[in-house]
């Protein structure tokens, strides 16, 4: 079946579709309309999940090429293309099953609107497996910008107080970073005069303009990734965004920076990559270890996890750009753990916000005493994004910093203490909202997890520990595709462009 | 070439002369624009569309009309844009108790004049054809003659517009005297390749009055003035179709007459082009009123369709066509759409009157969103695929550095058209919107949706049209 992608990609937009209709034939603030809606949506994320499950169930993990191609000419020389290899498959299958929870972890907390809720959900699902999907630099683009429109009125439109602020600080950011890869796309397709992926995956940009394009694709991924200094917008999208949203930008949005360091940067710009090398490697400890410092310092819960994953997202770029099989293998593992654990940390903290409507992490304490079914799983996550043995982020963590030693070892060695703290400003927000006395008499009646999100927190308890005891899946099928990625990387650096 | 078959060149120019001068005798008998009459008016713009698109290709009276695929392309493109204008404007005048039968021989003479600029082969023609077009916006930027801002608007766009036809006559007989031709074809040889001093003078004053025309900064202070005075569905018209053909006789110039010296012009095109582009964008962050805001953004917009024309070569003008005609549908239908909404029967034309639209009219807000979303160039809206073309066109034309600027320029710009998005989505509604006028309404829509998604599907058609069409114009 050749249409498997883009139906997979198109998939949410039936329901966007079907959700349109029915608000055709329905009051505005129907409540029936707004359940209907719900549960369209959770109809269409599943069906994108069960199609994106049949897409890795389709794919052929023995050959790094891409696989289950499409293509169909457009206007001015543009081709509609897509495809997937042992990368994006991954990515495709992350977004599908987080997209899901995301529509669950609403079904409560989002009471307003609930109709254009579900339709900006189910349009940002199908920009973002797009993403994932896309073999043209433009159709890639199309799907990567058009995100901005859908995220900036989840944060705007759902968000908290100081939800415009974030939304234009969000927008802008990434519009300028993504301005500039625009820049650099068309200067591409000028030179190689195609737009075709695979095509300029095996072309060769003379050494002078690698470092311009890859100046221009480092302005857009670094702010998605996002890397220090420019990660500024994030704590703030972050704390103003509903949880759903939060959830979607640490699981799936952050990601594209690091996918599009993968993609493009190193591949088709191998002569410049290796060029900034110490650039990123010198942003991505700054960022490891000057945000661990910064997330132990805030009193707002969600800060904190977003402050964690610019930490994180350290290690991504570290291991990406140390240009080897552990490094690459270990980013691309981080990602999706983090995919995981970070969605399920700010799930965690939707959860106590959904009962106490703030973030304030002075205002818990002791929730162990009336919530220890959440003590439990809380617990798991934040070891999890400690890099416990055991869970999905040991793996990654591990071998992005292998990696990492085996490009320089100072990068490493400051990493690694990043490591460290990242474990102290976890723990101790761990230590201080569930453990110790339950002082404050406002959480007495707080009652523990029910039953919807219980089935929220199983998928991800189950990938947190699927991937951490048996990583071995995720590396079959990236396999061929990652050592094709770093041979070729290598044998440019040998050759010196 | 004999009269008769200068005269088939020319069929739709008289097609509309023709329909003009009988619906004034027609309008004078009767007195008032019926049903039929704004019928007949559409029906002569329509005639003429199909003359222009079917008639035969050439030069006729001696190289000052001509008719090749650009101007069939501009042609077709004006006139639809004067029809839709037609029933839009005398809709909103009637509603107001002062539609007159003038406005549609007006919207038709100056379709006539726009025609006659994308097809003008001489100095001669150029200047003709710009006076027709621009005598009658005057007049319909005036057409609310009790109301002091749309007076103001009318004398304001005549006084400065008459400077600016004074500078483009001065530099019209500078390049005559220079190059002893009116006739492009005649320019291109005498001057070829190494202008005069003389010649070049007289091409920036060239340059200059036709800026003017489109509202280049730093020729664009006429513009947030004559928009917010003069009547919205008559904005509507104004800053699409006279800006597409001032921009398709500006490329003939350039290209016909001087298309060796591209060195020298280029570099005049680029300032005005990144001016443009920064005034607009600075300059609209603090407007309040959404017919000045846009006047700004299509400054600024100008200005990137300046940056396509500027990369030269049939890829850069091809750019520019596209750009424009992407361009003028968004415009149509924002007007469209300001002409169709009011708050308890005033107008709505302040950002806060559009707060909370999204509640009370989500499709109409839906349609505004894409509008600005399509200016603003954020994919996959329209917007995006004019400024695709625009900056391929700069970058393989080795404009990058100019690319970049003006990209960076639209960034800026924005933080605009966001703020109005957020009005419409975020802020709390401040009262009853009335319900839209029907025919204003689907053009709005109409345009929302060729701004997304019928855009994708539409430009397999347009690119290969444009392509051929900006060949035409290149060729020298």
């Amino acid at each position: 079946m050749s249409g498997l992608l883009s139906l997979t990609t198109f998939a949410p937009m039936i329901g966007v579709a079907a959700i349109l209709i029915l608000r055709l034939f329905a009051k505005p603030d129907d409540p029936r309309a707004a359940a209907a809606a719900r549960w369209i949506a959770l109809a269409a994320t599943l069906a994108t999940l069960a199609l994106s499950v049949l897409i890795v169930a389709r794919f052929d993990p023995s050959t790094s090429g891409f696989q289950l191609t499409e293509n169909a000419d457009w206007f001015a020389g543009l081709h509609y293309r897509m495809g997937v290899d042992g990368i994006s498959v991954l990515f495709v299958l992350l977004t599908a099953f987080l997209m899901p929870l995301c529509i669950l972890a609403s079904w409560r907390s989002v009471t307003t609107r609930v109709i254009e809720y579900m339709v900006a959900f189910l349009i940002l699902e199908t920009l973002m497996v797009g993403v994932f999907c896309a073999l043209d630099l433009i159709v890639f683009y199309l799907f990567f910008e058009g995100q901005l429109i859908p995220m900036f009125l989840i944060i705007g439109v759902w968000g908290g107080k100081n939800r415009v602020y974030a939304a234009f600080k969000f927008f802008l950011y990434t519009l300028l970073g993504s301005v500039l890869m625009l820049a650099a796309i068309l200067a591409m397709i000028g030179i190689a005069h195609t737009s075709s992926i695979p095509t300029l995956m095996t072309f060769r940009f003379a050494p002078q303009v690698q470092t311009w394009l890859w100046l221009g694709f480092f302005a857009s991924f670094a702010v998605k990734a996002p890397m220090w200094p420019v990660h500024t917008w994030l704590p703030d999208a972050h704390v103003e965004a509903p949880t759903a949203g939060s959830v979607i930008l640490a699981g799936i949005l952050l990601k594209m920076g690091g996918y599009g360091f993968m993609r493009f940067s190193l591949p088709m710009l191998p002569h410049a990559s290796l060029q900034f090398t110490p650039l990123i490697f010198a942003l991505s400890v700054i960022a490891v270890i000057y945000t661990s410092l910064v997330a132990f310092r805030q009193t707002d819960f969600k800060k904190l996890i977003a402050y964690s994953s610019v930490a994180h997202m350290g290690f991504v770029t570290l291991g990406i750009f140390s240009g080897n099989l552990q490094g690459e293998q270990g980013a691309l593992f981080l990602m999706l753990s983090h995919g995981v654990i970070s969605g399920a940390l700010f799930l965690c903290v939707g959860v106590v916000y959904d009962r106490m409507h703030t973030r304030e992490i002075a205002f818990y304490g002791g929730l162990v005493n009336r919530m220890p079914i959440y003590a439990a799983l809380f617990m798991l996550f934040t070891l999890g994004n400690v890099g416990l043995p055991g869970t999905s982020g040991f793996v990654g963590e591990i071998l992005s910093l292998t990696g990492t030693y085996g490009a320089s070892t100072w990068a490493a060695i400051l990493a690694a203490g990043g490591v460290v703290l990242s474990a102290v400003y976890a723990l101790s927000v761990y230590r201080r909202v569930i453990f110790g006395e339950m002082t404050n008499p406002a959480l007495g009646l707080i009652a523990d997890l029910e039953a919807r999100e219980v089935l929220i927190f199983v998928p991800l308890v189950a990938a947190t520990l699927v991937l951490g005891l048996a990583p071995g899946l995720v590396f079959q099928i990236s396999g061929a595709s990652v050592s094709h990625l770093v041979d070729a990387f290598q044998a440019s650096a040998r050759l010196g462009r | 070439m004999s009269y008769p078959a200068s005269a088939a060149l020319a069929l739709p120019e008289l097609i509309l002369a023709g329909s003009a001068l009988a619906l004034l005798a027609w309008g004078a008998f009767a007195g008032r624009a019926s049903v039929a009459f704004i019928i007949a008016a559409v029906a002569a713009l329509v005639a003429a569309g199909l003359a222009a698109a079917m008639g035969p290709l050439g030069r006729a009276f001696s190289g000052g009309l001509i008719a090749d695929p650009a101007a069939v392309f501009a042609k077709v493109a004006i006139y639809a844009a004067s029809a839709v204008a037609i029933p839009l404007g005398d809709r909103w005048f009637a509603a107001r108790k002062i539609a007159k039968f003038e406005y549609p021989v007006l919207v038709i003479l100056a379709a006539l004049g726009m025609g006659m600029m994308a097809s003008a082969g001489d100095l001669i023609s150029l200047y003709v054809s710009i006076e027709l077009q621009s005598l009658c916006l005057y007049v319909l930027a005036a057409f609310q003659r009790d109301n002091v801002k749309a007076s103001e608007a009318g004398l304001k766009y005549f006084v400065l517009s008459a400077l600016s036809s004074g500078l483009l006559l001065y530099g019209a007989s500078l390049i005559y005297g220079f190059a002893g031709s009116t006739r492009f074809a005649a320019i291109a040889v005498a001057v070829h390749g190494n202008a005069s001093p003389g010649v070049l003078f007289g091409l920036v004053f060239l340059i200059c009055g036709l800026a003017f025309k489109v509202s280049a900064a730093p020729f664009h202070m006429w513009t947030p003035d004559v928009y917010e005075g003069a009547p919205t569905p008559v904005v509507g018209f104004f800053a699409g179709a006279p800006k597409l053909a001032a921009m398709v006789l500006l490329a003939r110039v350039l290209n016909q007459a001087f298309g060796a010296d591209v060195g020298q012009w280029r570099q005049v095109l680029i300032a005005l082009a990144l001016m443009s582009v920064a005034v607009g964008a600075f300059a609209g962050l603090v407007q309040g009123n959404l017919k000045r805001l846009w006047a700004y953004s299509s400054i600024a917009n100008i200005g990137y369709a300046l940056v396509g024309l500027a990369s030269g070569g049939a890829a850069g003008i091809q750019s520019m066509l596209l750009f424009m005609i992407l361009y003028v549908i968004d415009v149509t239908g924002f007007f469209a759409c300001l002409t169709a909404l009011s708050r308890e029967g005033r107008p709505m034309e302040t950002m806060d009157d559009f707060s909370g639209l999204m509640r009370e009219r989500p499709g109409m807000a839906l349609a505004m969103t894409a509008f600005c979303l399509s200016a603003l160039g954020l994919p996959p809206f329209s917007g995006f695929w004019g400024k695709f073309y625009v900056f391929k066109a700069a970058i393989a034309a080795g404009l990058a550095p100019v690319a970049v600027a003006a990209l960076v320029g639209s960034i800026v710009a924005a933080f605009y058209y966001l703020k109005l998005i957020k009005v419409m989505w975020l802020d709390a509604s401040t009262g009853q919107t009335d319900v839209p006028v029907a025919g204003a309404r689907a053009v709005t829509f109409a345009s929302a949706l060729f701004a997304f998604p019928a855009v994708m599907i539409a430009l397999i058609a347009i690119d290969p049209l444009a392509h051929i069409a900006a060949a035409a114009l290149a060729l020298r």
